[in-house]
C-alpha cells in the first residue's frame, strides 16, 4: 500500500445509511431501509430477486439519487450538503470526487473493453486523482500482481476469462485506494469453476481493513467473510445479524423461507 | 489441421474398417473394465508427425476464379483497344494544370465540408441525446429540415441568400446594437456558399451516424466510468467514443466518399472544383467521354486512398473488440509466401 494511507485503516470506511427511500415511478424500490456498516466491516446482503439490493448498492455511491433519507460516509454526506434545513445536490465535480472513495464492482464486470487490463487500472486514478501515469502504471501493475493477473496486464478484456475479467474489475476499483468497496453479485455471471478464484480475492480484501458492501448468493462464502448478513426483501431489510445466528436461527419466517429455497441442504448446520 | 491430427493418431493401429465395438471387444479378452474413455492396449501408430500437410483440392474455387479472370480479361482488352475511349485525350488531360487545379478544389470542399460537418454533427447528436427537450428538438429539427431539402436547392438559397437579406449583422437581438454589418453577397461567395451547403447538409447526415454509434455503447460502460469518478467529457472521449467509432466509421467512410462526389453538385454555383473544370473543357473540345473519364479516375483514386485510410483506421478503433486481429492484406501476402509457397514445390 502506498505511504499516504498512514492513518489506522480502521478509521476509515464507516458507512451510515439512514431511512433511506427510493421510487421507479410508482414502485417503491428501497422503503426507508436504514443500516450502519463499521469501519473495515465485512456486509453481505442477500435477498431474492428485484427485492432492491442493487438500487441500494447504486444509491451509496450516488449512481441512483435517493427520494428520500441520506447516506454518510466518515460522517460526510453522500452527494449532498446541508444548507439551512435543505440537503442540497453537489455538483458534477464533487460527487466525482466523492466516489472515488467508494469502489464498486459489478456483475457484468463492465471493464473497458477498448482498453488492456493494465489501462483499465490505470485510468481512473490518472484522470480522477490526479497522479502520474508512471505512478498509475506502477500501482497498477503491483495490483494486477496482487490478484493474479501480473502477466496478462498487456490483454485486452475479450482475451480473458470471466474471472480473470473480473480480478480485473477488482484491481481497478482498488486502484483508487477507496475507504469502501461496493460488490454486485461480483460472481453471479461466472461459470462455477470460476467463482473461487473471485472469491479468494475478495476474501483477501475482506482481511484488509477496507469496508465492504457485497451483495451475493453464494451463501458459504457469506458466512465466511461477513460480519453482518443483511436479508432483504420488498425493499426492507427484514432481518439482520452475525452469519451464525442468522443462517442456522433466523427469527423472521420470510428469511426463513428464502433460505430454504437457496441454501442447499448440506449446508444448513 | 488438429483435426486431422486426432483421426491419425485414434485409428491408426487397425484398418480403417475397424469399429468401436471391436475395440471394446478387444479391451475385454484382455480383462479390463470396458469403457469408451479406456481404449485397450495398442500397438505403437506410425509417427505420421513430419509428414507435410495437404489442403484438400478445391476444384470449383479454381473454376471460379478462371471465369472472373476470363471476364476481367475481357473488359481490359475492350478499354484498351476500343479506340472511342480516346485513352490518349484522357491521358493528355489528366494531369494538366487546371484539372489538378479542379481537382484540389474538390479536395479543399471535401476536407472543410466534412471536418466541419462531423464537428457539427457531433455536436448535434449530444444536443439530441441530452436531457434538456429545448436542445433536442432544435436538434431533430435541423436533421428534419436539412435531410429533407434538396441539396441543390439548399446551395442556391445560400447563394442567393443576398437576395433573402441584403445585409447581415452580428449585434445583440432585439436591440439597435450591431457590432458590425456586412452587405450579404460579400460575404457569401461561391466558396463560402459550397462550404455552408454541404457542411450542414453532411452535419445533419452525420449527427445520426455519431448518435447511433453512440447509442450502440453499453449503458454499463458510462455507469463504470461514473463509479471511478472520471469526468464527463472524459467518460465521452475515452470510455464511449473509441467504442462509438466502430459501429460510426463504416457508414462515415461511405458520407465522406459520398461527399467527395457530391462536392461535384457545386458545380450550379459556376464553382471550379474538379467536374466544373471538366465540363468547362469538354464544352469547348468536344471530348466528352475522354474528359468525364479523367473525372472519374480521379474519384476512383480519391476513394481508393480513403478505403485504404479506412481500413487502417477501423482496424485501429478494432482494438479489443476481437481475440485476434485479422491480418493485413500486406502480413496475409508475407504469410503466403513464407509458408505457402513451399508446401508447393514440395508436390
Ligand atoms: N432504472 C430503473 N427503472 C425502473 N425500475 C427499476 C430500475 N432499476 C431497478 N428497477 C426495479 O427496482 C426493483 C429492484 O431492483 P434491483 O435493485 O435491481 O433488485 P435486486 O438487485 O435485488 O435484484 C426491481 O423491481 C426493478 O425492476
Ligand atoms: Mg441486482
Amino acid at each position: 500500500m502506498s505511504t499516504a494511507t498512514a492513518a489506522p485503516e480502521t478509521t476509515r470506511g464507516l458507512v451510515e445509511i439512514t431511512k433511506v427511500r427510493k421510487a421507479f415511478g410508482a414502485t417503491e424500490v428501497l422503503k426507508g431501509i436504514s443500516l450502519t456498516v463499521e469501519p473495515g466491516g465485512v456486509a453481505v446482503i442477500v435477498g431474492p430477486s428485484g427485492s432492491g439490493k442493487s438500487t441500494l448498492l447504486r444509491t451509496i455511491n450516488h449512481l441512483e439519487k435517493v427520494d428520500g433519507g441520506f447516506i454518510a460516509i466518515d460522517g460526510e454526506l453522500v452527494g449532498y450538503r446541508v444548507r439551512g434545513n435543505r440537503l442540497h445536490e453537489l455538483r458534477e465535480k464533487d460527487i466525482l470526487k466523492q466516489r472515488t472513495e467508494i469502489g464498486m464492482v459489478f456483475q457484468n464486470f463492465n471493464l473497458f473493453p477498448h482498453l488492456t487490463a493494465l489501462e483499465n487500472v490505470a485510468e481512473a486514478p490518472v484522470v480522477a486523482q490526479g497522479r502520474s501515469k508512471a505512478e498509475a502504471r506502477e500501482r497498477g501493475l503491483e495490483l494486477l500482481d496482487r490478484v493474479g493477473l501480473k502477466d496478462r496486464a498487456g490483454a485486452y478484456p475479450r482475451q480473458l476469462s470471466g474471472g480473470q475479467q473480473q480480478r480485473v474489475a477488482i484491481a481497478r476499483a482498488l486502484a483508487l485506494d477507496p475507504k469502501i468497496l461496493l460488490f454486485d453479485e461480483p460472481t453471479s455471471a461466472l461459470d462455477p469453476e470460476l467463482v473461487n478464484e473471485v472469491l479468494d480475492v475478495i476474501r483477501e480484501l475482506a482481511k484488509s481493513g477496507t469496508t465492504l458492501i457485497i451483495v451475493t448468493h453464494e451463501m458459504g462464502f457469506a458466512r465466511d467473510v461477513a460480519d453482518t448478513v443483511v436479508f432483504m426483501d420488498q425493499g426492507q431489510i427484514v432481518e439482520q445479524g452475525a452469519p451464525k445466528d442468522i443462517f442456522t436461527n433466523p427469527q423472521e419466517e420470510r428469511t426463513r423461507s428464502f433460505f430454504s429455497k437457496v441454501i442447499e441442504p448440506a449446508f444448513n448446520i | 489441421m488438429s483435426s486431422a491430427a486426432t483421426k491419425v493418431s485414434q485409428s491408426a493401429p487397425e484398418p480403417a474398417s475397424a469399429a468401436p465395438g471391436t475395440a471394446e471387444a478387444a479391451a475385454g479378452t484382455a480383462g479390463r473394465v470396458p469403457g469408451p474413455t479406456k481404449p485397450g492396449p495398442r500397438k505403437p501408430a506410425t509417427d505420421y508427425a513430419d509428414y507435410s500437410l495437404v489442403s484438400a483440392p478445391r476444384p470449383w474455387r479454381w473454376v471460379g476464379t478462371a471465369v472472373v479472370a476470363l471476364g476481367l480479361a475481357a473488359v481490359a482488352w475492350s478499354l484498351a483497344t476500343n479506340p472511342r475511349w480516346e485513352w490518349d485525350v484522357v491521358g493528355q488531360w489528366f494531369t494538366a494544370q487546371s484539372v489538378v487545379k479542379g481537382l484540389l478544389e474538390t479536395l479543399k470542399l471535401t476536407a472543410i465540408s466534412g471536418v466541419l460537418g462531423f464537428v457539427l454533427g457531433f455536436i448535434l447528436a449530444l444536443m439530441r441525446l441530452s436531457a434538456s427537450p429545448l436542445l433536442l428538438s432544435v436538434s431533430w429539427t435541423f436533421s428534419w429540415i436539412f435531410r429533407s431539402t434538396p441539396l441543390l436547392v439548399q446551395m442556391l438559397l445560400w447563394y442567393n441568400l443576398g437576395y433573402l437579406y441584403e445585409k447581415i449583422s452580428l449585434g445583440i437581438p432585439f436591440t439597435d446594437i450591431r457590432f458590425f454589418e456586412v452587405q450579404t453577397t460579400t460575404l457569401i461567395s461561391q466558396f463560402a456558399a459550397a462550404v455552408l451547403g454541404l457542411t450542414l447538409n453532411q452535419a445533419a447526415y452525420s449527427a445520426e451516424i455519431i448518435r447511433g454509434g453512440i447509442l450502440s455503447v453499453d449503458q454499463g460502460q458510462l455507469e463504470a466510468a461514473a463509479a471511478l469518478g472520471i469526468p464527463a467529457w472524459r467518460r465521452s472521449t475515452r470510455i464511449v467514443l473509441p467504442q462509438a467509432m466502430r459501429a460510426i466509421l463504416p457508414t462515415a467512410f461511405n458520407e465522406i466518399i459520398g461527399l467527395v462526389k457530391g462536392t461535384s453538385i457545386v458545380y450550379v454555383l459556376a464553382y471550379s472544383e474538379l467536374f466544373y473544370t471538366v465540363q468547362v473543357i469538354y464544352n469547348r473540345t468536344q471530348q466528352v467521354l475522354p474528359l468525364l473519364l479523367v473525372a472519374t479516375l480521379w474519384y476512383v483514386v480519391i476513394t481508393s486512398v480513403l478505403s485504404v485510410f479506412q481500413y487502417y483506421i477501423e482496424r485501429h478503433y478494432s482494438k479489443g473488440a476481437v481475440r485476434t486481429l485479422p491480418l493485413t492484406p500486406l502480413q496475409k501476402a508475407r504469410k503466403f509466401f513464407a509458408t505457402h509457397a513451399p508446401v508447393r514445390s514440395l508436390r
